[in-house]
């Protein structure tokens, strides 16, 4: 049985300029132990989907799903207080840009300990055994010292592995990783990525961890799911995906990926995710798509079968090559 | 934190120096030598007027003058009343317990009703009762306090008859003072009703004085708060799993309460302005009827004296509201030293 089901999910935030979809129609489902990865550009709707299902958009996002489940546990009924208990404990998330996500006021162990006396009722002493534990197991050094210690004291990096501490400390099931290592240093940022294998294999959780790095989602993960526009453009196994993409924008990121290059120049995708008012009739990659076609840029493509990643094209690549190609238009 | 408050001190000193040389020149810049102006419409003959000069020191030169004002001071002369011939310094300290306790129950009513109403109409956003917790302060932010005040004694003291009109007790009960707040000495007197009477005389001038300070704490709160919600951190706290109490009440407020505080800090200022019209409308015996009373008699080494008073202890407040941000933000605290 799945962990994690998600069926559909459309999240729309209302705006000055009206309605705008940041998410349609996004399934994935995890399972347990799994390592799952969401690739994507900015402003692909990667973190409002994963925040729809943690339930902390703002109130101006309304969202849907044919399903959403963790555990077999329907969170679309579930009322706010029975949320907060999964949240925080069996799934934990972490973001993007650390040095703002933990609380100027609050010291680290304050930060840190305030799950372990919610979720699990942990009395003082204990509370602080495990704060110190948890900041080694992320490896942080002279962890006691750390405890009193302010976040503006500490680097980025410090600050990332004390989220991850947080995120881990009540043991989560699930772990959302919303581009951990994106505001990070290079250097840092494999570090931080290896730390977050050992706790995955650790822990025996699963982790959804959302990057726009190709490279990552090759050392890492197991499946993929490709997200385009608040849309799924394709899914599929991290080997598949990187032998046969089966959609253009797939295939576009992997040419990206510099190892994939023979040029000197890094060949990058020309244009950018449409936004709220420039969301093209068909096909919403037709005005990036080297094959896009009069129907690409008309009607929208459904999603193919489960052995092309169901891939949301007209024209499904198998090989390198689109297939039902008509034969008139040269790609 | 020792460096930090050493910073704080070494900026407020140097304005107080500042402030004793606008009280300075004020006197000076007055039409007429002091003299003059103590003389009146009476008038004054030639010699009894450069014997009163020479007497008060005004024949020295300018520099010499404020050295002699600035020695004084540091003797903790604040000059002598010309028409009480006390000093200064003694009938500020007799009067001064009134202004405070009717200022620090009209802060603690403001702060006490516009901490919460900012915070609940920041969370409610966009709806009724934010807009109408909106509307209430922007009213109550610019109501003429004259105005205001006479309306209310008009309402509850004449109407309903349910207030005293002015003053701070019942002539029907007489004590010594001890701590100089009313309400703390009627009951210390122990005297059956004394305190209900002292209540009962503050409700109403505390309501006028607390009016602005509560609509501004209310509006600050609001927008601080709201900034604060859609920060990270916030985000953060409520991915932990924290209720509504936890998230909002301490994770926002502590973060939200900075710039708050600078607001307390300053309508300190402004309720010293506002305890001068709203003692002389319910003759409070207070600072602020002190001082409208002295400028009506030209009493003008009261007015430099109280002036330099009221003055240090706003800057003492402010002195102690920087201390205070960095008790609540370490990091202002951290960055600052
Ligand atoms: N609160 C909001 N109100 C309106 N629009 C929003 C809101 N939050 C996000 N969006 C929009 O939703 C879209 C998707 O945003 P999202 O943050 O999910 O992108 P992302 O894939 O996570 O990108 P990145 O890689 O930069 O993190 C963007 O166009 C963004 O502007
Ligand atoms: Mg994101």
């Amino acid at each position: 049985m799945p962990l994690l089901e998600i069926e559909n999910l459309t999240v729309s935030f209302q705006t000055a300029g009206g309605q705008f979809t940041a998410v349609d129609k996004v399934s994935l489902h995890i399972e347990p132990g799994e390592i799952v990865s969401v690739v994507g550009e900015s402003g692909s709707g990667k973190s409002v989907a994963m925040l729809a299902l943690m339930g902390l958009l703002p109130w101006t996002a309304t969202v849907t799903a044919d399903r959403l489940a963790f555990n077999n546990q329907d969170l679309k009924t579930i009322s706010k207080s029975e949320l907060r208990k999964i949240i925080g404990s069996k799934m934990a998330m972490i973001f993007q840009e650390p040095m703002t996500s933990l609380n100027p006021c609050f010291t680290i162990g304050f930060q840190l300990t305030e799950t372990l006396k919610i979720h699990l009722g942990m009395n003082r002493a204990e509370r602080k055994k495990r704060a110190i534990e948890l900041l080694e197991l992320v490896g942080i050094p002279e962890p006691r010292k750390r405890l009193t210690a302010f976040p503006h004291q500490l680097s980025g990096g410090m600050n990332q592995r004390v989220m991850i501490a947080m995120a881990i400390s009540c043991n989560p099931e699930l772990l959302i990783a919303d581009e951990p290592t994106t505001a990070l240093d290079v250097t840092i940022q494999a570090q931080i990525l290896e730390l977050l294998l050992n706790l995955q294999k650790k822990q025996g959780m699963s982790l959804v961890l959302i990057t726009h790095d190709m490279g990552v989602v090759a050392e890492t993960a197991e499946r993929v799911a490709v997200q385009y526009a608040g849309q799924q453009v394709e899914k599929q196994q991290v080997k598949g995906l990187f032998s046969n993409p089966h959609h253009p924008y797939t295939q576009a990121l992997l040419n990206s990926l510099p190892e994939r290059s023979n040029s000197k120049i890094l060949p990058s995708i020309a244009g950018v995710v449409p936004g709220q008012f420039d969301k093209p009739k068909g096909c919403l990659f037709s005005p990036r798509c080297d094959y896009a076609t009069t129907k690409c840029h008309t009607i929208p493509p459904t999603a193919a079968s489960e052995e092309l990643g169901k891939a949301l094209c007209h024209y499904p690549i198998v090989d390198g090559k689109p297939t039902n190609y008509p034969e008139e238009v040269n790609p | 934190m020792f460096l930090y408050l050493f910073k704080k001190l070494a900026v407020t000193i140097p304005t107080f120096f500042g402030v004793t040389l606008v009280a300075f020149i004020f006197i000076r810049l007055l039409p007429g030598d002091p003299v003059l102006l103590m003389a009146g419409e009476r008038g004054i003959s030639d010699e009894r007027h450069a014997v009163l000069m020479a007497e008060m020191g005004f024949d020295k030169p300018i520099l010499v003058q404020y050295g002699y004002y600035l020695a004084d001071l540091a003797h903790g002369d604040f000059g002598t009343s010309i028409i009480t011939k006390r000093p200064v310094l003694e009938e500020f300290a007799t009067l001064f317990p009134a202004t405070m306790e009717l200022s620090i129950c009209a802060m603690l009513l403001a702060i006490l009703l516009g901490l919460p109403a900012g915070m609940i109409a920041a969370t409610k956003r966009g709806t009724a009762i934010d807009h109408t917790v909106m509307t209430t302060a922007l009213a109550g932010y610019s109501m003429p306090i004259f105005w205001w005040g006479l309306l209310l004694i008009i309402f509850f003291s004449g109407t309903l008859g349910w207030t005293p009109v002015s003053g701070r007790i019942s002539l029907l009960y007489y004590f010594e003072p001890v701590t100089g707040f009313m309400l703390i000495d009627s009951l210390l007197s122990g005297q059956e009703g004394a305190f209900q009477s002292a209540l009962s005389h503050l409700i109403l001038p505390t309501i006028v004085l607390a009016t602005i300070p509560l609509a501004v704490i209310a509006r600050q709160t609001r927008s601080a708060m709201l900034e604060v919600l859609s920060e990270d951190y916030v985000r953060t706290a409520r991915a932990k799993g924290l209720g509504p109490q936890r998230v909002i009440g301490l994770h926002a407020l502590r973060n939200a309460m900075i710039p708050v505080i600078t607001v307390i800090g300053l309508q300190v200022g402004v309720l010293f302005a506002g305890a001068i019209l709203t003692e002389t409308i319910f003759s409070w015996p207070g600072i602020g009827k002190w001082m409208v009373e002295s400028i009506f008699r030209r009493d003008y080494s009261a007015v430099q004296g109280g002036l330099l008073l009221i003055a240090a202890i706003v800057m003492l407040v402010n002195l102690a509201v920087d201390l205070l941000y960095g008790i609540i933000n370490p990091q202002i605290r951290h960055t600052d030293s």
